[in-house]
């Protein structure tokens, strides 16, 4: 006879094989939606399972004494509730503000894992107090640490509590950036390297404190607290120096995190289910961080620190002057020169984004298709606020994904080119990178829109972009600037075009 | 000093008791660090592969799959539990559930996106 935590654990391998394979499937675009139904039906098994095995087992039953209450509907209460709220907010946000609300929820599962690590504490705090009581009979005095029920345990709640706190404060602050709520690099002494690693030791010292040291109530109760408050703010003091556009790395780095969090839960409560499916999650957030970093040239601690935003941003915000001989264009000459096209590739970059363009471009490029212009879309990785930022913006526009062109794909033709429109975006378009040794962002990969014949800048100022950088390319030879909206400029430029 | 004293002696009988329950098995430490290490490596292989098109619907699927911690949430409103923990639990279970819900059906939004394209080519 199989027993039931046989049968639940049977049902755990087979959710984590629905994880495997629901990744495996996400990854290609014709089998991605399955992949991600694969993924929800191994997350309602691991559900389903588990509250199975906890009903039948009694963990569920009413408990005896005066404070007896229901778990079944509690637990289910809140279940119903979490799925109508993350029902409601997925099903309402606009694709628009996809980056801020990923971070959110990832938010959200760091805040829950903390949450399970802190479960551990009263539970160590009535141990705790029963040996006291036991001892205290003996004519003795007692105690319990938490390292009594393992030294993995303690540790693993302990960097449960710190993972799941720094992804979740981490993650309310990049969804405040992302949502333009908050533009700050610190706030007081947060967000000062030096604040933070003294956070950092405080984590340290209350958690080893509270794990192995702690032995009474009042202890378990102190060192958890002061552990929860300093990891909450080393979330914040970690984040803030993140500029705008190395949000990309800040938030794959932060979904790393949840799912890493996920992963010492797994430690807490000897569940091999919860270690699967959190390393999964932990890897793919490394492997995109990764890919983030390379994308930009820059080391994963350089984008941690936040040293370029702070330095640069200084003395590059003031260089609008330095700019003779930039040729301004307009909706009428762009449309003349679109006109006359054969070959058209688009750059977009975060201020298409901001301008919510994105139909204005496809209407634009079904125009040009009908006269027989070849379009394309060149994406530099980084372009945007998260990773696939812009693949996801021109999905929703219907941009057939097989117009999309990455940096190494691209790059070669842009001298076969007649035009290119740059929508948007600046740094990852600027000849410095290749061009000047000195330059901050020297070596980074970028699109060379300058060998085209025609380059056409869409951009609201000649205001430098993130990396504060003046860019060459707005005073080239074959480079003119339209200083507008991107909606505003792509709007007018159809009206033209219609009109020609 | 009697109190720390006292402290390891409970730790010591603690340390030697799980043990004994689990003679000839592994502890689970040890089990889990393997498919901890195994998990890893099958992640770093399945998701090396996923093109820049996807990253962003990867991003949010493997988010809504770190809410799996809704499991381990789901064991802390047990009555094993203090109720202060379960009203941790509690908290843990609808973050978890926003998180799970709301990542998945996300991602399926902006693959919709991505399917009803491939559809009208």
């Amino acid at each position: 006879m199989i027993s039931m935590t046989s049968v639940v654990e049977l049902a755990y391998m087979a959710s984590s094989l629905l994880f495997i394979l629901g990744i495996l499937k996400l990854g290609k675009v014709k089998t991605s939606k399955q992949g991600n139904l694969w993924a929800a039906y191994g997350m309602a098994l691991a559900i389903g399972a588990t509250m199975l095995l906890l009903i039948t087992r009694g963990d569920w039953d009413p408990r005896p004494g005066e404070w007896a209450y229901q778990s079944h509907a509690l637990a289910i209460g809140a279940m119903v509730l979490g799925s109508a709220i993350g029902w409601w907010l997925a099903v309402k946000v606009p694709m628009t503000s996809m980056p801020e609300f990923v971070a959110f929820f990832n938010g959200l599962g760091g805040a829950a894992s903390m949450f399970v690590g802190l479960a551990e504490v009263p539970r160590a705090v009535e141990l705790a107090e029963k040996a006291a009581e036991e001892a205290a009979k003996k004519g003795e005095v007692g105690g319990w640490t938490m390292s009594g029920s393992g030294a993995d345990f303690a540790i693993a709640v302990m960097l449960a509590v710190i993972i799941g706190a720094v992804t979740l404060t981490g993650s309310l602050v990049a969804y405040a950036k992302l949502a333009g709520k908050l533009n700050k690099s610190r706030i007081g002494p947060l967000g000062s390297q030096g604040f933070n690693i003294v956070l950092g030791a405080v984590c340290i010292g209350a958690g080893a404190w509270g794990g192995f040291f702690a032995a009474d109530p009042m202890g378990l109760w102190v060192s958890n607290g002061l552990l929860t408050l300093g990891a909450l703010l080393l979330g914040f003091g970690l984040t803030l120096p993140i500029g705008g556009a190395d949000m990309p790395v800040a938030i794959a780095l932060l979904n790393s995190y949840s799912g890493i969090a996920g992963m010492t839960t797994g430690f807490i409560l000897r569940n091999n289910l919860l270690i699967v499916a959190g390393s999964l999650v932990g890897a793919s957030g490394i492997i995109l961080t990764q890919i983030m970093c390379k994308a930009m040239n820059r080391s994963l601690t350089n984008v941690l620190v936040g040293g370029m935003g702070e330095s640069a941003g200084g003395g590059g915000g003031s260089k609008d002057e330095g700019y003779t001989k930039v040729k301004s264009t307009s909706a009428e000459e762009l449309a003349a020169v679109l006109d006359a096209a054969t070959s058209v590739i688009f750059v977009p970059g975060y201020g298409l984004a901001v301008a919510q363009a994105q139909h204005k471009v496809r209407e634009l490029a079904g125009l040009l298709e009908k006269k027989g212009c070849q379009v394309r879309y060149a994406i530099h990785p980084v372009a945007g606020r998260m990773p696939g930022h812009m693949n996801i913006l021109l999905a929703e526009a219907d941009v057939p994904y097989e117009q999309l062109y990455e940096l190494d794909r691209i790059n070669d033709d842009f001298k076969n080119t007649d035009v290119v429109v740059v929508l948007g975006a600046n740094d990852v378009c600027n000849p410095a990178a290749t061009n000047d040794p000195k330059s901050p962002i020297a070596g980074m990969p970028v699109l060379t829109v300058w060998d085209a014949r025609t380059v056409v800048v869409v951009k609201r100022s000649l205001a430098s972009g993130y990396a504060g950088i003046r860019n060459e390319l707005f005073q080239m030879d074959n480079s003119l600037m339209f200083l507008a909206d991107a909606k505003k400029a792509l709007e007018d430029t159809i009206t033209e075009l219609k009109a020609l | 000093m009697n109190l720390f004293l006292a402290v390891a002696a409970q730790a010591a009988e603690a340390a030697s008791a799980p043990a004994a329950q689990e003679s000839g098995n592994l502890p689970f430490l040890i089990v889990g660090l393997w498919v901890l290490l195994l998990s890893i490596f099958v992640g770093f292989e399945v998701i090396q592969k996923v093109p820049p098109t996807l990253h962003t619907p990867l991003m949010s699927g493997s988010n809504a799959i770190s809410g799996i911690t809704i499991v381990g949430s789901l064991y802390c409103v047990g009555n094993d539990y203090p109720l202060s923990a379960g009203i941790l639990g509690l908290i843990a279970i609808l973050c978890a559930m926003i998180n799970v819900v709301g990542g998945f059906v996300v991602t399926d939004r902006m693959l919709g996106m991505f399917s009803a394209k491939g559809g009208k080519k």
